[in-house]
């Protein structure tokens, strides 16, 4: 189950990279094309180059660039803070290496892992979560985010991420000199521009669809299920877990740091007011994963 | 004819090295892990005394709770073998935890910072404890798995090579595993 699921996130990771790197070339040549006359040579050029430095940014500091756009705080391995202390039982328990550890200054509770495999990988936790669980239940959300790093399904979230956020962040930019290119064209009249503005932004009208479903495959309930159960064998105490899902439903504190990027990768859904079981969904929802952890308790 | 035959030795002697090897890559395996439980130990042993200084002040009459924890140390630290070990720290375990038990009847030991940093210290030593002794008995598990089964047992005896100790639980007191069932 765990080597079909890594297996599967290397696969996925490959498709990704593959269709952005086919959208922003194509994107390009088209471009270039409306531009200038046999424009589309440059275009790919400029487009692969994009979408290579895109790939190798997501790839090699694709958490460091989450981390900070959320404002996390490295934990100082030497001060022997409790959570430290859990996040090395883990890895222990795991046998994984362990991880870079952070502190996410939110009063939400909430918590996230960042990386490409487990020797690079990054653990954060909202400051709103270290005050609302205790010991065992901490233990078993950090328990489950060490097995989002065993099954590489930091990996996958993480390119999508950063991809995902670039493309947002040039949407939103075309947008907007699309309505500036605009009123300038009425002005005097040059033309040309806007026309390219045009396809621009239909292009990014395409794409939106396409990075919300990409998004949404980054956390299939099914993953989030099997992190439940890694993370029960890991604390060997599914009880832990199953509290702090109990306790996590039972508040509702609105997240300060939290962007749409980084929301696939959290432990439970940042976006309050958020129907679970509605088709954009990134987590199942909650009462379901407890069911299935207080079952494991009992059949043991 | 003698191609064969000789084809045949070397084929033997490949694998026999190559078994040789993986009981090698075992042993230090168990011997490293055994040394991270050990570090842990220690740890142990040095933070209770620690722990028994910060709250004999406010436990008065717990005297017995406080005796039977130093009593446990002195024995656990006497264990050589892990088969010793094993259930002289599971004491240690019960009688540190006695004392968790008790210092809920003292708010004011439960509002001390050095008290609360020591017990999140021997708390997480403890983990680390329980957990790396999971994963030490599953190597020697594999190792002596691998030196007892035929036809290697014939080169483990050849070479020396003898079974090792499990670091023995109380079985009561140990977490089972869950069973993790993913089909619902």
């Amino acid at each position: 189950m765990i080597y079909e699921q890594i297996a599967s996130n290397k696969r996925n990771s490959f498709l990704l990279v593959f269709v952005f790197t086919l959208v922003i070339v194509s994107a390009c040549y088209f471009i270039g094309e409306a531009w200038i006359k046999n424009g589309g040579i440059l275009g790919i050029f400029i487009g692969s180059f994009l979408s290579l430095g895109l790939f190798l940014i997501s790839y090699y500091s694709g958490d460091s660039v989450l981390l900070s756009s959320v404002g996390a705080k490295q934990v100082d391995p030497n001060s022997s803070s409790q959570l430290y202390n859990v996040v090395k039982e883990m890895s222990i328990s795991s046998g994984l290496t362990m991880p870079k550890v952070y502190i996410v200054p939110d009063p939400s509770p909430n918590a996230f892992a960042a990386g490409r495999d487990p020797d690079h990988a990054s653990l954060a936790v909202n400051e709103g979560l270290l005050q609302l669980l205790n010991r065992e239940e901490l233990q078993g959300v950090v328990a489950h985010e060490m097995s989002h790093i065993q099954n590489r399904d930091i990996l996958y979230a993480t390119i999508v991420a950063v991809m995902a956020g670039m493309i947002v962040l040039i949407a939103s930019f075309f947008r907007q000199s699309w309505f500036f290119g605009g009123s300038r064209r009425r002005n005097n009249d040059s033309g040309g521009g806007g026309g390219i503005l045009l396809l621009l932004g239909l292009i990014f009208a395409v794409l939106a669809p396409i990075v919300a479903k990409l998004i949404q495959l980054a956390i299939s309930r099914q993953r989030e299920y099997l992190a439940d159960a890694s993370a029960a064998m890991m604390t060997r105490d599914p009880a832990g877990l199953a509290n702090a899902l109990r306790k996590l439903q039972s508040v509702s504190i609105q997240a300060t740091t939290s962007n749409d990027a980084v929301a696939p990768l959290y432990f439970t859904e940042p976006r309050l007011h958020f129907n679970p079981s509605s088709l954009f969904a990134t987590h199942p929802p909650i009462k379901d994963r407890i069911d299935r952890l207080e079952h494991m308790a009992y059949i043991k | 004819m003698w191609f064969g035959i000789i084809g045949a030795i070397v084929l033997v002697v490949l694998w026999a090295i190559s078994k040789y090897n993986s009981f090698i890559v075992l042993r230090n395996r168990i011997e490293n892990a055994w040394a991270q439980i050990n570090v842990e130990l220690k740890r142990r042993y040095d933070l209770i005394p620690n722990l028994i200084e910060a709250v004999k002040g406010y436990m008065k009459y717990e005297k017995e709770v406080l005796e039977s924890v130093t009593n446990a140390r002195a024995a656990a630290m006497q264990a050589k073998t892990p088969a010793e070990s094993g259930p002289a720290e599971d004491k240690l375990t019960q009688a540190v935890h006695n004392i968790f038990v008790v210092m809920e009847n003292y708010p004011d030991l439960k509002a001390n910072e050095n008290v609360l940093r020591l017990q999140e210290e021997l708390t997480t030593t403890e983990n680390k404890i329980a957990f790396s002794r999971q994963f030490y008995n599953d190597i020697v598990m594999r190792f002596n798995q691998s030196i007892q089964t035929f036809p290697s047992s014939f080169f483990a005896n050849l070479f020396g090579f003898k079974a090792r100790e499990y670091f023995e639980v109380d079985q009561a007191q140990v977490k089972d595993a869950p069973k993790v069932d993913l089909t619902i």
